[in-house]
């Protein structure tokens, strides 16, 4: 596993151009979240209408990690449920080996069958100090919903 | 160039191919060091200033003869005025709290800087907040050096204590502590010095420095964890009061109160670091046998080189100053369109360790406008192919993320 299987274009892109950047103008549901190891930070803004995120906006800043992570997490969220989203988090939280298991749940036939672009960050799983980082933007947003 | 080449076959560590350079975070240990503690462990160990036995004189003598070492090296008028604490950090909040709950009050004013590293800073906010003193702090020019100005400025009469770095973590950078403290003195401030940087890589004269207080740790300076050295004047330790309380620190104890034993050992509550003690002991000879004045030099040399090298690195910007004057091995670097978190697992791959973060320097790096930066910093067991492979890095890490 190399640089180039952590830093995939993918991720790049979304740390130059993050999507959904910014903030809502009243919001339903805000939380902020930093790491204070290394001083990366996220806050996650939501709008809920019909039960379901009608609306996110990220803002913050921090690693290519966090960053490109929590942007490709507002796209993989947007328009879905919260039970929806819970099953999103969960095989994040397992791609990631954060329910203590080694399998990544992803199907290695069907690239992005599972998760979509977040697969991307699937190489961060050999960088154990940084998988805090890939789940800052998670962790916040679990906040959020939970109020 | 100062040619300390031999020495890199004394840190075990160093075999693996590691470029280090991270020693200003903690330092790596040379074999002299560790076969010190691991000798003094095996033959002499006991707990110090209790028993009647012969182990545990031996013992306590080893402890003694560390803390006269000491005195020797950073030039102190007597080895009572040597306080052995856990590291800087405790020996700055004992200054903090042992000194500053005694002598601050409303209308009192705490003066310190925009450059201290928490250690140095977190302390006084807490005591400010329990006495109603008021925290101030001196500004750094855009250059990252103490603005001497806004000092002399912010140094009004109230000011009872003044609380500086001796050399910056991140930007490298060595206050005029003399003048600091001349100045200080002439209203009767005291001057408390965080040397954790300045000793391992200056070494300290106290009586030249001119300081009241000077904090510093055994772990930077090519001694074990755990152990760390606050001087104090005797004058200002007469006006400091035990922060922690126990064992070994009185003369006498009833139900209700207790009498303290002597200075230094009013400051050393419970059983002190010993093996540590014998460690710090075999660094500082360590370090004296070398010569502080080669170690500063070699570390300046390295500065500059990196300094010239690291300017040619596309995107990449440097904190602090650009020259030598005043600044000791410690660089603080910025990549245009790469985090330094990103910047350090790229150089980890290398097999070259720098820091990234905010140093334990929030409030400075507010000051400087970034979030974070990658560090290299510095020391005897570094050379030239360090920052080569440092500078080889940086460029990786500008082609992965497609800057300049």
């Amino acid at each position: 596993m190399g640089l180039e299987e952590l830093y995939r274009e993918v991720i790049l892109d979304h740390y130059r151009n993050p999507r959904n950047k910014g903030h809502l103008i009243s919001p339903d549901a805000t939380a902020e979240g930093v790491n204070p190891l290394c001083g990366d930070e996220i806050t996650i803004e939501l709008n809920m209408s019909d039960g379901v995120v009608s609306d996110v906006a990220v803002a913050g800043q921090g690693c290519s990690i966090s960053q490109s992570s929590a942007s490709m997490m507002s796209e993989a969220i947007k328009g879905k449920t919260r039970e929806e989203i819970e099953d999103v988090v969960a095989r994040f939280r397992k791609m990631m080996s954060l329910d203590d298991s080694d399998d990544p749940g992803l199907d290695p036939e069907r690239p992005g069958a599972v998760l979509g672009d977040l697969e991307a960050l699937q190489g961060v799983r050999q960088y154990p100090v940084r998988i805090k980082c890939a789940s800052l933007g998670w962790n916040t947003l679990m906040e959020a919903l939970n109020g | 160039m100062t040619d300390l080449s031999h020495l890199k076959s004394d840190f075990p560590i160093l075999d693996s191919g590691v470029h280090f350079l991270d020693s200003a975070a903690s330092s790596q240990k040379p074999i002299p060091v560790l076969e010190a503690m691991d000798h003094f462990a095996r033959t002499s160990y006991a707990n110090v200033h209790r028993g009647a036995y012969r182990l545990s004189v031996a013992a306590t003598e080893a402890y003694e003869a560390a803390r006269n070492r000491v005195a020797v090296f950073i030039n102190a008028s007597t080895a009572d005025e040597v306080i052995f604490t856990r590291g800087a950090t405790t020996a700055l909040n004992t200054v903090a709290f042992g000194w500053g709950m005694q002598n601050l009050g409303e209308g009192d004013r705490i003066l310190s800087t925009e450059m201290e590293h928490h250690a140095n800073l977190v302390p006084w906010q807490m005591v400010a907040k329990r006495t109603g003193a008021v925290l101030d702090h001196v500004a750094i020019t855009d250059e990252g050096r103490l603005d001497m100005a806004d000092y002399e400025a912010k140094l009004r009469p109230e000011v009872k204590v003044v609380a500086v770095t001796g050399m910056s973590n991140v930007l490298g950078t060595i206050p005029d502590i003399p003048r600091i403290a001349a100045l200080a003195h002439r209203q009767g401030a005291r001057v408390v010095v965080d040397a954790a940087q300045l000793v391992p890589h200056a070494g300290v004269d106290v009586q030249e420095l001119g300081a009241d207080f000077v904090a510093f740790s055994s772990h930077k300076m090519l001694g074990p964890t755990g152990i760390g050295v606050l001087w104090g004047a005797m004058d200002a330790l007469e006006e400091t009061e035990p922060f922690e309380g126990g064992g070994e620190m009185i003369a006498d104890v009833t139900l209700h109160d207790a009498t303290w034993a002597p200075i230094p050992h009013r400051f050393e509550a419970g059983t002190p670091p010993i093996i540590q003690a014998v460690g710090l002991h075999a660094a500082i000879d360590y370090l004296d046998a070398i010569g502080m004045d080669r170690v500063f030099k070699h570390d300046q040399e390295l500065t500059a080189i990196a300094l010239q090298r690291l300017g040619d690195v596309p995107g990449l910007s440097i904190q602090g100053p650009k020259d030598l004057d005043s600044r000791g091995g410690v660089v603080s670097m910025d990549m245009e369109g790469v985090h330094p978190h990103d910047v350090a697992t790229i150089l980890d791959e290398q097999d070259v360790a720098v820091r990234s973060g905010h140093h334990c320097a929030k409030p400075l790096m507010r000051r400087l406008g970034v979030p974070a930066t990658a560090r290299a910093s510095f020391y005897v067991y570094n050379d030239e192919t360090d920052i080569d492979a440092l500078v080889a890095g940086l460029r990786r890490a500008g082609e992965l993320f497609g800057v300049g």
